[in-house]
């Protein structure tokens, strides 16, 4: 679990196509892996890269070789598809620490939120904003739950639990854990399905 | 008490039912329900990690007997040479790719390690994850289940809260049979009417994704309901459901009702005897309430939906089979053409199939077998085109062996090969070349999906065994005796 300072300030990386699916951010071919780390060459790799392995000149990628880009703004839909936490981990590994959208889909919301990826969802108008201003720094603030560039600042939502756990770089599975009790109160009372016994 | 009586008469969704039953802490304003889980399906790509994860801590699995492996995805699906017909044949297949070898053989240590059950190759009820929980009775109505795979919405089919998770989840439902959950909204989509001959639940999923969109239903869990839906067989429903990831929704769902009682009944994990009475009473009240409100709802009539094919490179770019391409609406559809290499206003027919693909979590079932053989039998496919049979499991194979399916689709010049994933997520060898188009039962057409370059073109067993004998897209309602088209193309 990776810990995540309450302030980001970064240049973005922008991928304006909409509804961009698992299979884009990492392809299939990729996961017959038993690691989770080490995704970074396979992110996005049939945008960045030719079918012979070359590096494609001109993508939005390039942006990665001036400096920490810690931002990816990305088009309506984000993350659709896949349950595979492998997309998470291959934009993690490629050094995104945020990912800002209209609509971010759910399992990949959820995956992100375990790994220390903010995902932010901002309105329509801000991300149009933000495409307006590629080039522009972008600043969030975690804690305030607040996101500034290019002149404009744009509140976004994020429930405490998952503002919690994003700050503070805790693990959800010690949280859980910590419900033994009432997990095993649960059980004793039969479960949802006293069939199956 | 009154508090009490007054919520018991409160109307309730289905999906409120369920999550009721499972609630082991309430969510609140600053936490998550703890959510208890009744089954867990795992399988060999989305588990290693988590398996790690207990590991360092010194964790155990907590339910092993709520918990059971099998391996479906980078499998290869090759023939095996010593096959007989109608019979399990026990043989461990050589995996050439040593990576995918690797994930099979952590996925054993793993099982062997923490207790779990693993459906191996040497087992009879080894198949896709989505076909042999319903195929084994582990999934059953009224209950919470969980998988490493975007398509566990399918064994929403039998009134239950089935979804899709990642690999830390994985680890925490492992660890504790139990997950951190938000409650998703409910969605109603209501089908009236009947689905016309030659139109399958498929086809109906198509084109409820075209009409609410890819994220038409996301943080929502869909209830399908209404005459066309119940008039479905299980295994129709498990179609269904299957594909409602495919719309954004965090779940699918359909409540139980005679049909799938007398699906389960039976099975090896089902309740027998005395349980199995009890079980039915429960499972009965698992219907949404006549007077409740969903968060949303849609309502379609099912007898205007004609056999569907995707044109472009998401399950919401569909139309019907015989349709023109549409004219671009936006960015995204100019550039699903440009992939596909589809021009508005050009039929589909317009292009060569090269590749037919007859399986997945989707559609590799029995009833799916026998619908594609009724339009393969008697003929031979087109000229250069491949077409791959995957049953969905070692129990569909024998069936469809017994039935002689096998020979249907192998006199026509298809492969049967084993059970699997294989080109749906074409991880395991099994793939479309680059620029291939092909006509697939699967349920994504995105870019790459089946192998890199690919061109994906999701449709129905009826409509994608009519394009491996006529090597067009048509709607297979046109496919004459004599199997030629008997549209112009």
């Amino acid at each position: 679990m990776n810990s995540q300072h309450a302030i980001i300030e970064s240049r973005a990386i922008h991928l304006p196509q909409t509804d961009i699916d698992t299979d884009q951010i990492i392809p299939g071919r990729f996961l017959t892996t038993v690691s989770d780390s080490g995704f970074g060459e396979m992110a996005f790799a049939d945008w960045r890269f030719s079918s012979t392995g070359q590096r494609r000149e001109g993508t939005p990628f390039d942006a990665l070789r001036d400096g920490d880009i810690s931002i990816l703004v990305a088009g309506h839909n984000f993350g659709c598809g896949s349950s595979r936490e492998h997309a998470v981990w291959a934009l993690r590994d490629l050094g995104i620490h945020v990912v800002i959208s209209s609509r971010i889909a759910d399992i990949f919301t959820s995956n992100a939120l375990k790994n220390g990826l903010a995902p932010i969802v901002v309105s329509r108008e801000f991300y149009q904003h933000l495409t307006e201003h590629p080039t522009d720094l972008i600043t969030i603030d975690l804690q305030a739950l607040q996101l500034n560039s290019a002149g404009r600042t744009e509140r976004f939502s994020l429930d405490a639990f998952s503002q919690r756990m994003l700050v503070e770089g805790r693990d959800q599975l010690d949280h859980l854990l910590s419900y033994e009790p009432a997990i095993s109160d649960y059980e004793s009372r039969g479960g949802a399905t006293p069939w199956t016994r | 008490m009154t508090s009490a009586s007054n919520q018991d008469s409160t109307p309730r969704t289905l999906l409120d039912k369920l999550w009721e039953r499972h609630v082991v802490v309430p969510e609140s304003a600053h936490e998550p329900a703890v959510l208890a889980i009744d089954l867990h399906l795992v399988h060999e790509v989305t588990s290693p990690a988590a398996f790690s994860r207990l590991r360092q801590r010194g964790a155990k699995v907590r339910r092993p007997d709520r918990t059971i492996a099998t391996l479906d995805h980078s499998t290869p699906t090759t023939p095996v040479a010593k096959s007989s017909h109608g019979e399990f044949v026990n043989v461990f297949p050589v995996i050439e790719d040593a990576d995918a070898a690797r994930q099979v053989d952590t996925l054993r240590h793993n099982c062997k390690e923490f207790g779990i059950r693993l459906l191996d190759f040497d087992s009879q009820q080894r198949g896709i994850v989505h076909v042999i929980g319903p195929e084994l009775g582990l999934s059953q109505p009224g209950m919470t289940v969980v998988c490493g795979d975007s398509h566990t919405s399918t064994h929403g089919a039998f009134g239950s809260l089935a979804f899709g998770i990642g690999t830390t989840e994985v680890s925490h439902v492992l660890a504790t049979q139990c997950l951190l959950q938000r409650k998703p909204k409910s969605y109603a989509a209501d089908f009236s009417g009947q689905l016309s001959p030659g139109v399958s639940a498929k086809d109906l999923m198509l084109f409820f994704i075209s009409q609410i969109g890819i994220d038409g239903a996301t943080r929502h869990a869909i209830e399908y309901r209404g005459p066309a839906i119940t008039a479905f067989g299980m295994e129709d429903r498990m179609t269904i459901c299957n594909m409602s990831i495919e719309a954004g929704a965090r779940a699918g769902m359909i409540a139980p009702d005679e049909t799938t009682f007398a699906y389960v009944k039976g099975r090896p994990h089902a309740p027998s005897g005395a349980f199995w009475d009890s079980a039915v009473t429960n499972w009965k009240r698992l219907t949404s309430d006549p007077d409740v409100t969903f968060d949303r709802s849609a309502q379609f009539d099912a007898s205007q939906i004609a056999p569907m094919i995707t044109w472009g490179t998401n399950p919401a770019m569909a139309m019907p089979a015989g349709g023109r391409v549409p004219q671009p609406q936006d960015d995204s559809w100019r550039r699903a053409l440009e992939y596909m290499g589809f021009t508005a206003g050009q039929r589909i027919s317009d292009h060569h199939v090269d590749v037919v693909f007859l399986g997945s979590c989707t559609n590799g079932r029995l009833s799916d077998l026998q619908a594609a053989a009724q339009v393969i039998e008697g003929r031979r496919l087109a000229n250069d085109v491949r077409m791959l049979v995957v049953p969905g499991s070692q129990e569909v194979k024998l069936q469809a062996e017994s039935r002689g399916l096998d020979r249907i689709f192998k006199s026509a010049g298809a492969e049967w090969r084993e059970p699997g994933c294989s080109m749906c997520i074409a991880m395991n060898g099994d793939r479309v070349q680059a620029g291939q188009l092909a006509v697939s039962t699967s349920n994504r057409n995105f870019e790459g999906r089946q192998g890199r370059g690919s061109r994906t073109l999701l449709a129905s067993p009826i409509t994608a065994a009519a394009a491996a004998v006529t090597g067009r897209v048509i709607d297979p309602r046109d496919l004459a005796v004599d199997g030629v088209a008997s549209v112009a193309v």
